[in-house]
């Protein structure tokens, strides 16, 4: 293990009855990477991420993140890691800072502290004059910058975000790809699923899951130049085509 | 009208495959006739009673004898007098209290005895009970003027069941017609519109009404299959007397059960999602029938507002017309007003559903 | 075969459609290109009738979307974004009573779907709710297609599905127009741009720009630079001041920027590393549509 590895996954394995969702996968994050976890839909991605944030026991395998066994300390890992999806994010009709202190408090944030970095995300993110008003009435691509914000209140030592930028227009997508690269420049490492293969090479390693193996596990660039391509599209169907 | 068989199939198909609504179609009704059933027959025994006995003479303490002998009382309480009866409901210790006033045999003898009957009226249907209880005892014991005996009680027992059989019987049917029309029917028409697929159907030539009549039909066939279900098991299981004609019971079942699809499709109208329509079926419709047709609470007790209320729960007539059928063998040309209420009320409801089925989004 | 002239929507306060105007040709494969919210949902739901247009008009084949709503459900084709088909229904049914919903047999119309519904086949007795992502997506086209329509409106289809599903998705499209079928697609993703004949691109209820890719691309009239340097976020901070700066992003591992002059690289160079950006290399860089889709939102906003 190296010493500043947040994520490692030694043959993480995950069977439902006959089906192997994941199979044995073994990889390392390191502490402040930006790691893109690529695949089609049901290769395997959604039952490694719940495997790796404490939902799902691993049935062969083990995997640590934030220095916690997945299978034995589900609870120290859910605290050090957050979350955030396109599909759950904010309560529409609690306030900005009822959502964020809602978070924190979740987290077991105390108030004093939690008072004070609601206090800073709302300033930081430029929402002095939208602090008092439903998250509901927000446009999505602030909805979007908030939720993500909000899933670093706590500090944690792993954020997994499942699609953050589904939808949004191209400059709020440059933005948010802005934070999380200060994110990661602060420490937090951020492991991420999309489904724009142009965001892949935002990530510093990606990983491409087919049929619940990992078939590439590299930086972009090196991932291209093995399979003797330049775009990420042709890497994507380059592995993905040889399935049935 | 091939696109009508198709849809009406469709829905056959979903409801076949669907395991929990086949449960809550058929499963349901079964279960609460018989949970009922037996529910009510075994709940009022041993009330707890008490006697304030003026006379103390032989006839008083036959009848009281008598009366503790039917099994349903227990005397539970020593009273001397009307404070302490007070005393004993407040503290919860009888559900009723019988005064026997002083002379008793003699004015027995001279046929003008009367008796007390104090109920607890909190609870107004188990009081009304245990008063037809302690007038069936008295009217055996004073009319036949011989001392009563065991004689009694089996017969007691015979009316008892049947009174509340009679009772409960119309009240479930009444209930599942509800939960399976309108409930049903409402979730599956917003099933569609939160799967997306009404917006396909509204741009299909399909007319508004094939759309209804699909969704409506299979439920009307279903409703009718469990009405004659829950009816079979009262009368054969329960022994629900079936004195009038089968004929006019089925076609006012069928009045009932299109007045509660009309309604399910009122609701679906309003309701965007399937959840909605749930809780809008539960709240306006399942809690007012029960607690406002005279099904379980009789509504003559109840406050002024509320009997007002209840005369807009269709469930109330065809409380009434399903009692005068079975019970009394009585037919339309004594229950026309209820009928006619109901089909007014399916009319209007038809007429809002149509108006507002909006043929776009 | 479609017209949109001066349409609007509004719900309450919010214009979801402002004054959209164009026309998609017969055979067309037309993309109505932008993010959420944008008001794609909208402008398909008003062509295909299920909304009315606070203004404008919207005609199919000639005939008023409102005035001839019957005419228009007849001969569309829709997939609504959140269409699910019946998922307790197999292949086969659902197919069938798509068919009889419109009046007409899976016979009668087979080779419009033969080469879609022939990977299917083998599961057609397969619940709908049991297939994977690509395969729903294709039957869900094969129900929208059985009556065989004029044009087929499909909202969103792509979304959500990874990148192999929507390759074929659109190669299906594309083969689809030979018939003569008028398509009209919306999507979130810009570079699906690409497969389309012309697109519309949509924000804040505007329609920004009508052409093919190739014209959108090519009315980009600013210098595009591509800077990487050892420290990329200072450098992007460094950059947004810079006096010649349009705007400034980070964009992968680089910074773009755009200018409305020409720059001298090594001048850029020398003045990042002023300002303490080490390891600058500056070049210039190739548009694509989201740089002109970017370009157009900051002239809209």
């Amino acid at each position: 293990m190296t010493p500043t590895a947040t994520i490692v996954a030694d043959r993480l394995t995950r069977r439902f009855g006959s089906f192997t969702a994941v199979n044995a996968i073994s990889f390392e994050v390191r502490r402040g990477e930006i790691f893109g976890f690529l695949g089609a839909n049901g290769a395997g991605k959604t039952t490694a991420i719940k495997m790796m944030s404490g939902l799902l026991m691993p049935t062969e395998g083990t995997a640590m993140v934030g220095g916690f066994d997945v299978s034995t300390e589900a609870e120290q890992v859910k605290r050090s890691i957050g979350y955030m999806s396109q599909r759950f994010s904010l309560y529409a009709d609690l306030t900005v800072r009822e959502n964020i202190r809602f978070y924190g408090g979740i987290y077991g944030l105390k108030k004093a502290v939690l008072n004070e970095r609601a206090e800073h995300l709302i300033r930081d993110l430029g929402l002095d004059a939208e602090a008092d008003r439903l998250v509901g009435e927000l446009p999505l691509g602030m909805k979007q910058k908030l939720a993500f914000s909000t899933a670093l209140v706590h500090d944690p030592a792993v954020v997994f975000l499942d699609e953050p930028t589904s939808g949004v227009d191209p400059i709020t997508r440059r933005q948010f790809w802005e934070m999380i690269t200060a994110a990661a420049d602060r420490g937090t490492t951020i492991l991420i699923t999309t489904h724009y293969l142009d965001e892949a090479e935002y990530c510093h390693r990606i990983s491409v899951m087919v049929d619940g193996t990992m078939a590439a596990y590299d930086t972009p660039s090196a991932v291209k130049s093995t399979l003797g391509v330049h775009t990420m599209d042709e890497v994507f169907l380059k592995l993905t085509r040889t399935s049935p | 009208m091939n696109a009508f068989r198709a849809f009406i199939l469709k829905e056959f198909r979903h409801i076949l495959r669907d395991k929990r609504t086949l449960l809550v179609l058929f499963g349901m009704p079964i279960a609460q006739i018989i949970l009922f059933g037996y529910a009510i027959t075994t709940e009022i025994q041993n009330a707890n009673i008490a006697v304030l006995d003026r006379s103390r003479d032989v006839r008083s303490l036959e009848l009281t004898r008598t009366i503790l002998a039917s099994g349903y009382f227990t005397l539970n309480a020593d009273v001397r007098s009307y404070d302490q009866i007070e005393e004993a409901f407040r503290k919860g210790r009888i559900k009723m209290a019988l005064v026997i006033p002083p002379d008793f045999a003699a004015k027995l003898q001279r046929g003008e005895a009367d008796l007390q009957v104090l109920t607890d009226a909190t609870d107004p249907n188990m009081a009304s009970t245990l008063v037809s209880y302690v007038n069936a005892i008295a009217a055996r014991s004073g009319a036949q003027g011989k001392p009563p005996g065991i004689r009694i009680e089996p017969q007691m027992h015979y009316n008892h069941n049947q009174a509340s059989v009679n009772m409960f019987v119309p009240g479930v049917i009444t209930i599942v017609m509800l939960l399976v029309s309108a409930m049903l029917t409402s979730i599956a028409i917003t099933r569609e519109k939160e799967l997306g697929n009404m917006e396909i159907l509204l741009v299909s030539p399909l007319k508004p009404l094939v759309i209804i009549l699909g969704k409506v039909i299979p439920y009307l066939l279903l409703s009718m299959v469990n009405v004659s279900t829950v009816i079979t098991v009262g009368h054969l299981l329960f022994g629900v007397p079936m004195e009038g004609s089968w004929l006019v019971l089925a076609v006012a079942c069928l009045l009932f059960v299109v007045c509660a699809l009309s309604l399910g499709v009122v609701i679906s109208t309003i309701a965007r999602t399937q959840q909605v329509a749930l809780m809008l079926s539960l709240m306006a419709l399942m809690m007012p029938t029960i607690l406002l047709s005279n099904f379980i609470f009789p509504i003559s007790s109840m406050p002024f507002p509320l009997q007002l209320i209840s005369n807009i729960i269709p469930a109330k007539y065809f409380i009434v017309i399903i009692k005068g059928v079975m019970l009394k063998g009585v037919g339309f040309e004594v229950l026309w007003k209820e009928a006619a209420v109901l089909a007014g009320m399916t009319l209007l409801f038809i007429g809002i559903s149509v108006r507002k089925f909006r043929i776009r989004l | 075969m479609i017209r949109f002239d001066q349409v609007v929507k509004r719900y309450g306060n919010t214009t979801a459609v402002d004054r959209a105007t164009f026309t998609v040709e017969r055979g067309e494969l037309f993309g109505l290109i932008g993010p959420d919210g944008a008001g794609k949902s909208s402008m398909m739901r008003m062509l295909v009738t299920l909304l009315l247009p606070d203004d404008g008009t919207i005609t199919l084949d000639g005939h008023d979307v409102v005035a001839d709503y019957r005419f228009v459900r007849r001969n569309v084709g829709y997939m609504p974004g959140t269409f699910s088909l019946y998922t307790d229904l197999t292949v086969e049914e659902n197919l069938q009573f798509f068919a009889n919903v419109f009046g007409t047999t899976i016979q009668e119309n087979y080779h419009l779907i033969a080469e879609i519904y022939e990977q299917l086949a083998p599961f057609k007795d397969r619940r709908a709710g049991a297939l994977s992502g690509g395969m729903k997506q294709k039957l869900a086209l094969c129900c929208a297609l059985i009556h065989r329509p004029l044009a087929l409106i499909l909202d969103e289809p792509t979304t959500g599905v990874d990148a192999v599903s929507r390759a074929e998705f659109w190669s299906m499209l594309r083969r689809l127009t030979t018939t003569g079928i008028t398509i009209v697609v919306s999507t979130p993703y810009l570079e699906e741009a690409a497969l389309c004949d012309r697109v519309g691109l949509i924000n804040d209820g505007r329609l920004m720009q009508i052409d093919t890719i190739g014209g959108i691309v090519a009315s980009y009239d600013h210098a595009l630079w591509r800077i990487d340097a050892d420290n990329t976020r200072t450098a992007l901070q460094v950059l947004r001041e810079h006096p010649a700066a349009r705007a400034a992003y980070l964009y992968r591992s680089s910074v773009m920027m755009s200018t409305d002059q020409e720059l001298d690289p090594e001048h850029l160079t020398h003045e990042l590393l002023r300002s303490g950006v080490t390891g600058a290399r500056v070049s210039r860089a190739q548009p694509d549509i989201e740089d002109r889709f970017m370009d157009l939102m900051l002239e809209h906003a």
